[in-house]
C-alpha cells in the first residue's frame, strides 16, 4: 500500500494544525483516553446544551500524526451536532476503521465526509488502528460520562 | 571478519518486506536465528525427541545429555563455578521473576528497600512492585545524568542498613549504556548486599564473566541471544541458590513426596519444575556455537564499528536527535525525528524496509525521566552491516519528506 494512501495530506495538515485544540470554557462533560502501548494521552472537552446538542467539543493532549488528525476531524464533525447524531458518527467512523464499512449518515456534507474517509486507509495498518480510535472512543466516554480512563487496551 | 558470511546464515534476510531487502534493526526485542539454530529445532524434533530425566529407555538418555550439553555451554559462556548455577526459566523476565519471589519470601521485610534504577525495563522493575504491595518493602531509583550514565555517587547514597537487594541492568535497552556493574556490585558487596543484573541486553553484546563481576544474579533471555524463544537462564551463585525456596512447584523439582512433607531436588532441578522447552534449550547450544564461531571480540568490535558510523552519520541529519550519550554505549540506538511522532517513524520505515521498534521500550520510567513519551530506536546485531545504516538514514529522510518538512 502506498504510504500517501495513509498520510493523505488533510491527515498531515490536521496532525501539524489541529483544530478545536484546548480547554473549552464552560465545558460539560469530559474524559481522558490512554494509549499504553505508545504513550498517547487525550483529554476530550465537551459542552451539551440542554437540548442536547454539542455546542462546545475540544481537546487537549499529544500524539502521532495519525492520531493528533483523527481528533482534530473528529472535532470539526461532531461539534454543532446532536447527541444523537454525533453517536451514529462516532459508530461510522469505528465501523470504516474496523471493517471498512462506508459511511451511512445523512448528516455529514460532501466536504466532511472526504475529511472523515481520509481516515479509512488507516484499517490496513493494524498496529495504527489504535493511534485513530483512541478519542473516538474517548468521545463516547464523555459524551456517556463514564469516569473512567479510556484504555486502548480495554476497548475493542 | 567476513560479515556477509554471517547474513548469509540468517535465512530471513532472503526474503523481502514490503518489495525490499530486509533491513532488521530490531535486535534489542529480538534477534534473528541463524540455520544452525532454525535446523536443530526440526532435527531435534524430528530424529531425537522425548522428554528429559527421568525415562529410562535410549531417546530419553540422549535427549537429556543433549539438554544438560547446553547448561554446560552456557556455564562456560559467561564463566560460572558449577553448572548447579546455571538454571534454565522462561526468559530473563521469568528470571528476575524467580529471583524476586524466592528472595523476596525470605529476606524482604516492611520497610525493607530495594535499589533498582531509572534505567530500568519493566521487567526489572514489576517484580520488585509486587514486594512494595505484598511485604511493603520500599523502591529506589538510583538516578541517571542526561547522559543517560548511572550517577555512581548517588546510587552509593542510596544504599542504607535497609538495602536488602540491588537490581540493575547490564545494558539500557534505551540509550544503549553500558552500565558498570562491576563498581556497582563492588560498592554493593562492601554494604553486604547482593547484586541482580539484568543481562539480557547485555548477553548479545558484550563479555559476560560472573566470576570476574562477582554478581550474586544474572538473568538472560535466549531469544535476543540467536536463540529460540521460550528460554532463558538465571545464573545465580550456589549459596544463593541452596539457600532460597523454590519457585514454581511440581514435577521434576521434588526429591520426596510424603502425605505430610516434601523435599525439594538438589541443583539445579530444584528450579526447574515441569517439562521444560527442551528442543529449544538443546537448540541454545547452536546459538553459543555460533557466537563462539565469530569471537565475542570481533563481534564487541564489528557492532562498535557500527554504532559510531550510525551516530555519525545521523548526526548529520539536522532534524534527528539521539537520545542520551552514555560514556560506553553499545549497539542500541534510540532517536526522535523533528516534527515527525515515533509511531509514524516507524510506519514510514517499514514500508523501505526498514524494521525498528517505536514506543517506551518498557522504559517508562525512562521516558518520563528524559521528558519524553515515546521514542524510535534502532538496535542492532552482527549480522547488521553499514549498508543498512545508510538505508536507515535514507529512510529517515523520507519520513520528513512524507510529511513535507523541509
Amino acid at each position: 500500500m502506498d504510504l500517501k494512501e495513509l498520510y493523505q495530506d488533510i491527515i498531515l495538515e490536521h496532525g501539524k494544525s489541529p483544530r478545536n485544540f484546548g480547554k473549552c470554557i464552560g465545558h460539560n462533560h469530559e474524559a481522558k483516553g490512554y494509549n499504553p502501548l505508545c504513550g498517547d494521552q487525550v483529554h476530550i472537552y465537551l459542552k451539551l446544551n440542554e437540548k442536547k446538542n454539542v455546542d462546545e467539543l475540544t481537546f487537549e493532549g499529544s500524539g502521532c500524526a495519525i492520531s493528533m488528525a483523527s481528533t482534530s476531524i473528529m472535532t470539526e464533525l461532531v461539534k454543532g451536532k446532536s447527541l444523537e447524531v454525533a453517536k451514529k458518527i462516532i459508530s461510522d467512523f469505528l465501523n470504516m476503521i474496523k471493517s471498512g464499512s462506508i459511511i451511512t449518515t445523512k448528516d455529514l456534507d460532501e466536504d466532511q465526509k472526504t475529511k472523515i474517509m481520509s481516515l479509512s486507509g488507516v484499517k490496513q495498518y493494524p498496529m495504527r488502528v489504535k493511534c485513530a480510535t483512541l478519542s473516538w472512543h474517548t468521545l463516547v466516554s464523555a459524551l456517556d460520562d463514564k469516569k473512567v480512563e479510556v484504555n486502548t487496551e480495554k476497548v475493542d | 571478519m567476513n560479515i556477509e558470511n554471517i547474513k548469509s546464515q540468517f535465512p530471513i534476510f532472503s526474503k523481502k518486506i514490503n518489495g525490499k531487502p530486509l533491513v532488521y534493526l530490531d535486535s534489542s526485542n529480538s534477534s534473528q536465528k541463524p540455520i544452525s539454530v532454525i535446523n536443530r529445532l526440526g532435527e531435534f524434533y524430528k530424529n531425537e525427541f522425548s522428554n528429559i530425566g527421568r525415562s529410562i529407555h535410549s531417546l530419553s538418555v540422549n535427549a537429556t545429555n543433549k539438554f544438560e550439553e547446553t547448561r554446560m555451554s552456557v556455564k562456560d559462556f559467561i564463566n560460572a563455578d558449577s553448572k548447579d548455577e546455571i538454571i534454565f526459566t522462561k526468559n530473563a523476565t521469568e528470571s528476575i521473576n524467580l529471583v524476586a519471589s524466592t528472595f523476596g519470601k525470605q529476606n524482604i521485610e516492611k520497610g525493607d528497600e530495594i535499589l533498582i534504577t531509572e534505567l530500568e525495563h519493566h521487567s526489572n522493575y514489576v517484580p520488585w512492585h509486587y514486594l512494595r504491595e505484598s511485604k511493603g518493602a520500599v523502591i529506589k531509583f538510583a538516578p541517571i545524568d542526561d547522559d543517560g550514565d548511572i550517577i555512581i555517587s548517588e546510587f552509593e547514597k542510596l544504599i542504607t542498613s535497609k538495602t536488602k537487594i540491588v537490581a540493575v541492568t547490564h545494558l539500557s535497552n534505551v540509550t544503549g549504556t553500558i552500565v558498570p556493574v562491576k563498581e556497582i556490585i563492588d560498592i554493593a558487596h562492601k554494604k553486604k548486599v547482593p547484586v541482580l543484573i539484568d543481562g539480557c541486553q547485555s548477553a548479545p553484546h558484550i563479555k559476560i564473566d560472573v566470576k570476574d563481576l562477582d554478581c550474586d544474579f544474572y538473568a538472560i533471555s535466549c531469544h535476543k541471544v540467536y536463540g529460540p524463544t521460550g528460554v532463558g537462564v538465571l545464573y545465580a551463585k550456589k549459596e544463593w541458590l541452596e539457600k532460597l525456596p523454590p519457585y514454581i512447584g511440581g514435577g521434576g523439582m521434588i526429591s520426596e513426596v510424603d502425605k505430610d512433607k516434601i523435599s525439594y531436588a538438589p541443583l539445579p532441578e530444584k528450579y526447574e519444575a515441569g517439562t521444560m522447552p527442551t528442543a529449544e534449550i538443546v537448540a541454545f547450544n547452536e546459538s553459543i556455537k555460533f557466537m563462539k564461531s565469530i569471537g565475542i571480540e570481533n563481534l564487541v568490535n564489528h557492532e562498535r564499528e557500527l554504532t559510531n558510523y550510525a551516530i555519525e552519520k545521523l548526526k548529520t541529519i539536522n532534524s534527528v536527535k539521539i537520545i542520551g550519550n552514555p560514556k560506553n554505549k553499545a549497539g542500541v540506538i534510540s532517536f526522535t525525528i523533528k516534527g515527525v511522532h515515533p509511531h509514524d517513524i516507524a510506519t514510514i520505515l517499514d514500508e523501505d524496509g526498514v524494521a525498528i521498534r517505536a514506543g517506551h521500550h518498557c522504559c517508562q520510567i525512562l521516558h518520563q525521566r528524559l521528558n519524553l513519551t515515546a521514542t524510535a530506536r534502532a538496535s542492532f546485531g552482527v549480522y547488521n552491516t553499514k549498508e543498512d545504516i545508510d538505508i536507515l538514514c535514507k529512510a529517515i529522510l523520507n519520513c520528513r519528506k512524507v510529511f513535507d518538512l523541509k
